[in-house]
């Protein structure tokens, strides 16, 4: 794995956490309940931290000169984004954001721990062991509420099984290797997603039983995300959350 | 707030904010059950390392002591000084009396 592949396998790692942080801060003020609104965000605050390791180790790759987390946060457009389409859809309703969240998190808790044991580069090792810890909570999280959700009203089951329909279109992408995949399995920097896959195949069906909900057939399944291409989503995310320092270049609060 | 039907019950948070110190109430939330309490009060009141040991108790299964009743429950306590241990020097290493 050289240089420029592994600063983009550092910039999918930030991306992923940096979009969906975003997402649930969005949730701010407007969740169901106030434990809920500060449960979310504290996940969204753990996913900003997270990225601002990532993004900075990825910054200190770059061949043109050093990139800050921030300069990378607020200065990249949407094609240069490599986060999975996944994260990047609306929140819509709550059983959709918890959806998301469940099959993300059991994907990135799976990552981390990979990440955590590897020995080909000690500073990402660092970021993913206390984010392991982080993680193993926002899958508690997340898993015990789409049981509660699933396994509730008939109500809250019909809307959390279409939420579940509706985001499984996302799910593929996680797992589909590219080049940056395979040259980061061969140094052992990641995981192998087929294997990974297994594993979060099998944790997903757990829950779902335990939910009571029904595990959607796969089918065609949307990906672009690593490569930059990405859902309309993303474009009104970035131009909310860039536009600040955008209109005023090196301000501070 | 006593609407049952819509809302989550009331449950007591206690926070052990080091270990050798007892439990100390902080605050209430709501919570569909006990699981789900000790997952709030994680989120709302460990935010900022308070705590190391989180109780929860449903709020109505407190028993408090009636205001009226103050003057013949604590008053008979105020001319009782020799109760007090402050005839006795501590040596500086005892914490938290």
């Amino acid at each position: 794995m050289n240089n420029s592949q592994l600063k983009s396998a550092l910039l999918r790692l930030g991306d992923d956490a940096l979009i969906l942080g975003q997402r649930l801060a969005e949730w701010c003020g407007h969740a169901p309940a106030l434990e809920e609104d500060i449960a979310l965000t504290n996940i969204s605050l753990d996913l900003i931290g997270q990225t601002q390791s990532y993004l900075s180790l990825a910054g200190s790759l770059f061949e043109d000169g050093v990139k800050t987390d921030d300069e990378l946060t607020f200065l990249r457009t949407d094609r240069e984004f490599q986060n999975l389409l996944l994260v990047e859809q609306p929140n819509g309703n709550f059983g959709d954001t918890i959806v998301r969240q469940f099959l993300f998190d059991k994907f990135a808790l799976l990552r981390a721990e990979h990440l955590a044991q590897q020995t080909f580069n000690s500073e990402a090792a660092a970021i993913a062991a206390k984010a392991v810890k982080e993680i193993r909570y926002h899958a508690d999280h997340s898993s015990k509420w789409v049981i509660r959700l699933g396994d509730g009203t008939t109500e809250s089951h019909d809307r959390v099984q279409k939420s579940l329909d509706d985001l499984w279109k996302f799910t593929g992408e996680m797992f589909i290797s590219d080049e940056i995949d395979r040259a980061g399995v061969e140094s052992g920097f990641l995981p192998n997603l087929d294997d990974l896959k297994k594993k979060w195949d099998e944790e997903i069906d757990n829950v779902l039983g335990e939910a009571t909900l029904t595990r959607p057939e796969d089918c065609f399944m949307q990906t672009g995300g690593r490569t930059g291409i990405h859902t309309e989503q993303l474009s009104f995310m970035l131009a909310e959350m860039q536009v600040l320092p955008r209109t005023y270049p090196g301000t501070s609060w | 707030m006593s609407d049952k039907k819509n809302n989550w019950p009331l449950w007591e948070v206690f926070i052990r904010s080091r270990q050798g110190l007892g439990h100390k109430h902080v605050g209430s939330l709501h919570a569909a059950d006990a699981e789900m309490a000790i997952g709030n009060a994680r989120d709302v009141y460990t935010r900022r390392q308070e705590g190391v040991s989180i109780w929860v108790i449903p709020s109505d299964a407190i028993t408090a002591s009636a205001p009226e009743d103050s003057e013949a429950l604590y008053d008979p306590a105020n001319d009782k000084i020799y109760r007090h241990p402050t005839f006795y020097v501590l040596p500086d290493e005892v914490n938290h009396m």
